[in-house]
């Protein structure tokens, strides 16, 4: 019965491998969106601050409501997103302990080279959103929530336009994330709202291209905030802040300013100096 | 296991009383009543349909009469089904090894490591199959196989083997083969109760014969008287080659 | 689509370049998957062979669910999963969200149905010829699984191999669970969501040949084995 044996050592062989030495690393639990991890930020900035701190950060990269929701159930130490008034209900909620500026980028409204709606060049988002509405061009929604998909939404508003009446006609919601839209996007010939980073990024622009931008109602800050240990206990508050700290700091300052993309810079550092 | 108990006394003789068995609203045993006695070679014979395998699956105990009763003389608390073994008319053999299969029923009665070897060993060279002892059961000729399940049941030391057919399909060396096998089990003290449709072989082998037409017992005899001067019409014609169901 | 030729060529090079980032990925998603499909056989096969041999009050209903079960949406495992493993959730204190072993929890209640029902049927089919010998043989019902799990288990290898193909493949429970967590949690199937939605989907396509050249090469390795194994035992 050699056969049975070594079925049995094989089964606890791959235990082993499965589940190695669980070394007791300290880390966090990063809920971020899909636009600072798809961008390339953290895989620039995070090496840079582990090497300092010696605290491995897991970013588990989703959309904005979601990140939100995992953040509430206690399942991160650290929201790290883009949608300030969902941000300061999450403080305010006692979620989280405190919002901590730590940099902006812009959206960024692009569109296919023809141009249906004719809007390139403006520089009034919610003025080029009408037309894009009067021209029923097609356009691709995030659709999900997301804090970009909360920012389309506001700017929508902004310019009067019921968009989501129109929900299967010239707008689409793709109910996905923002790689995933611009694909969308990319393949039907529509315009879409992104944020830089990502646009900068993506490799599959197709025939699109930046249409609108500029705009300061398409500013898109980005706060980073830790679960306040009060409602989960088992939240690594010292870790956690310890990241936040570093964020805000120069050095973290300055590891977000000289991430490039193409010789571009793709967010900007913007935390209040401390005592400020 | 309580070995000495089963040594100690026997499971026979087995007992029948008014048995019949019925399936899809057919009485195919009908009111058989007989008993079976330790040291005899009992042969089961009747034509195509008669209800002889089915017979002997209810003495074996794989299916329940409908009516009637099995009984063993076997005192209580003595593991009867541990003590008989059958081979079917097509043998099942279990996806392993010859000799794996002869090891097969001792693992199941948890006998320790070393007996089992010998045991098995000794199975397989009298049933002439120790140089086949790691091939693939199911790869076997038919005799092979068939002498394969004769083995298999023997190394039990059954106190009762059934055999149902255990020569059909086999050329005449391979059905010797196989009688002397059986011979060789009765000779151990083992009882033996098997069907078959060679006459010629029943009366090589046979103590005694029950013959069974359409699920009825119409007679029992021993060997000689049954084969000289049977007592019923169906059973001449039988012997004769020209009964048919 | 000059980008499907490219994802061959992508395929290649990472292959050939022994890419470290890949290794570390392809490394995580077999660990991953072995365990799960080793848990599930563990489990799997045990169940399915219970409810094809025994007679227990709801063993229909059981078979039934298990049938309707394997084609279970991965997502909704990886929903009930994460509901359970979140901080929110009754096994939150066990820390489990987004590492490995909750990947290996879903994966495995993902593929559970899959085996014990392809299970359930071979041991049912082995069964019905078995049967009579195994009676006459006087086994136990416990002997009796034990032997049509031994005999079958070369056809239940093919009920194994279909449940690790569904979970080596599988990327909604995974996404959920471990979050894509680059060198934690990310296996191939996320890597390949990633990829895609970062809008490099000549890798993303090379990345799933990757995974396809995978998953062969474990059914090689497995049909291999078995027909090594099968001659010397019928
Ligand atoms: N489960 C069943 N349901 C219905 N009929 C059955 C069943 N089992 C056996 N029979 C019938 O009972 C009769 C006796 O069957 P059995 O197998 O005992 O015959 P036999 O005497 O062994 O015949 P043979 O010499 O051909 O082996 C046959 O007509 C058979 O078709
Ligand atoms: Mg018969």
């Amino acid at each position: 019965m050699v056969k049975r044996r070594s079925f049995v050592a094989g089964v606890f062989l791959a235990a082993a491998v499965a589940f190695p030495s669980l070394a007791a690393e300290r880390s966090i639990v990063v809920a971020s969106t899909t636009s600072t991890e798809n961008s390339g930020l953290f895989g620039s900035i995070l090496p840079v601050f582990e090497a300092a701190s010696g605290i491995r950060v897991k970013v588990v990269a989703v959309g904005t409501g979601q990140a939100i929701k995992l953040a509430k159930n206690g399942d991160a130490d650290v929201l790290f997103v883009h949608h300030r008034p969902s941000e300061e209900i999450f403080v305010a909620e006692g979620y989280g302990v405190k919002r901590f500026e730590v940099m902006y980028n812009d959206f960024v409204l692009v569109g296919p080279k023809s141009d249906p709606a004719g809007v390139r060049g403006m520089t009034d988002a919610p003025a080029a959103l009408a037309r894009i509405a009067a021209a029923k061009a097609t356009f691709a929604s995030r659709g999900d929530d997301s804090g970009t998909h909360k920012k389309e939404l506001g700017l929508w508003q902004a310019a009067k336009v019921d968009a989501v009446a129109a929900s299967g006609q010239w707008y689409r919601e793709t109910g996905s994330g923002m790689g995933a839209t611009l694909n969308t996007a990319a393949g039907l010939g529509a315009y879409a709202l992104a944020d830089r980073g990502t646009w900068i990024s993506f490799a599959n622009k197709g025939d699109l291209e930046i249409m609108v931008e500029g705009d300061k109602r398409m500013f898109n800050p980005y706060g980073a905030i830790l679960v306040n240990p009060a409602k989960h206990k088992h939240v690594k508050a010292a870790e956690g802040q310890a990241f936040i700290d570093w964020l805000v700091s120069d050095a973290g300052q300055k590891a977000i300013a000289d991430y490039q993309l193409g010789g571009l810079q793709l967010f900007f550092p913007n935390a209040k100096k401390a005592g400020s | 296991m309580a070995e000495p108990a089963i040594e100690t006394s026997s499971i026979l003789p087995l007992r029948l009383e008014s048995v019949s068995y019925e399936a899809s609203g057919k009485r195919l045993i009908d009111g058989v009543t007989f008993d079976l006695r330790a040291g005899t070679r009992s042969v089961i014979l009747g034509p195509n349909g008669a209800g002889k395998s089915l017979l002997l699956r209810l003495c074996h105990g794989l299916i329940r009469p409908s009516a009637g009763n099995v009984s063993w003389a076997a005192a209580s608390g003595v593991a009867v089904p541990y003590r008989q073994a059958m081979v079917f008319q097509r043998p099942v053999l279990l996806r392993r090894s010859v000799a794996a299969n002869v090891a097969y029923p001792l693992r199941l009665r948890r006998t320790p490591a070393r007996e089992r070897h010998a045991r098995v060993e000794e199975a397989l060279s009298r049933a002439g199959l120790s140089a086949l002892a790691g091939r693939a059961a199911r790869s076997l000729s038919g005799g092979e196989q068939q002498r394969l399940a004769i083995a298999r049941a023997w190394v039990m030391r059954p106190e009762v083997l059934f055999l149902d057919e255990p020569t059909a399909n086999l050329d005449p060396a391979a059905a010797r083969a196989i009688e002397s096998l059986i011979d060789g089990v009765h000779a151990s003290g083992a009882k033996i109760v098997m069907t078959t449709h060679d006459l010629g072989q029943a009366r090589r082998l046979a103590d005694e014969i029950l013959f069974l037409h359409r699920g009825h017992l119409l007679e029992r005899a021993d060997a000689a008287t049954f084969f000289t001067k049977p007592k019923t019409a169906e059973a001449s014609a039988f012997l004769k080659g020209d009964l048919s169901w | 689509m000059d980008d499907l030729a490219a994802a061959f060529g992508q395929a290649a090079s990472l292959l050939l370049g022994f890419d470290a980032e890949l290794i570390e990925i392809i490394g995580l998603s077999l660990r991953v998957s072995f365990m799960a499909v080793g848990l599930a056989a563990l489990l799997g096969l045990p169940l399915g062979a219970a409810v094809a041999l025994y007679r227990f009050p709801g063993r229909t209903l059981l078979g039934a669910l298990l049938n309707a079960f394997m084609g279970l949406p991965p997502v909704v495992v990886g929903l009930v999963v994460y509901l359970m493993l979140s901080r929110a959730g009754p096994l939150g204190a066990l820390g489990l969200l987004f590492t490995p072993g909750a990947m290996i929890l879903a994966q495995c209640l993902l593929v559970l149905p899959i085996v014990a029902a392809l299970s359930a049927q071979i041991v049912a089919d082995l069964n019905e010829e078995y049967n009579e010998q195994l009676h006459s043989f006087a086994a136990g019902p416990l002997q009796r699984l034990a032997t049509l799990v031994w005999d079958g288990r070369f056809s239940l290898m093919t009920a194994i191999l279909a449940g690790f193909g569904r979970a080596i493949a599988e990327v909604g429970a995974v996404m959920i669970v471990g979050g894509n967590i680059a060198h934690s949690t990310r296996v191939m199937t996320t890597a390949i969501a990633l990829e895609t939605s970062k809008g490099n989907l000549a890798l993303a396509l090379g990345l799933g040949i990757v995974l396809i050249a995978l998953a062969l090469a474990v059914n090689f390795a497995a049909l291999a084995l078995r027909d090594a194994a099968r001659p010397r035992y019928g």
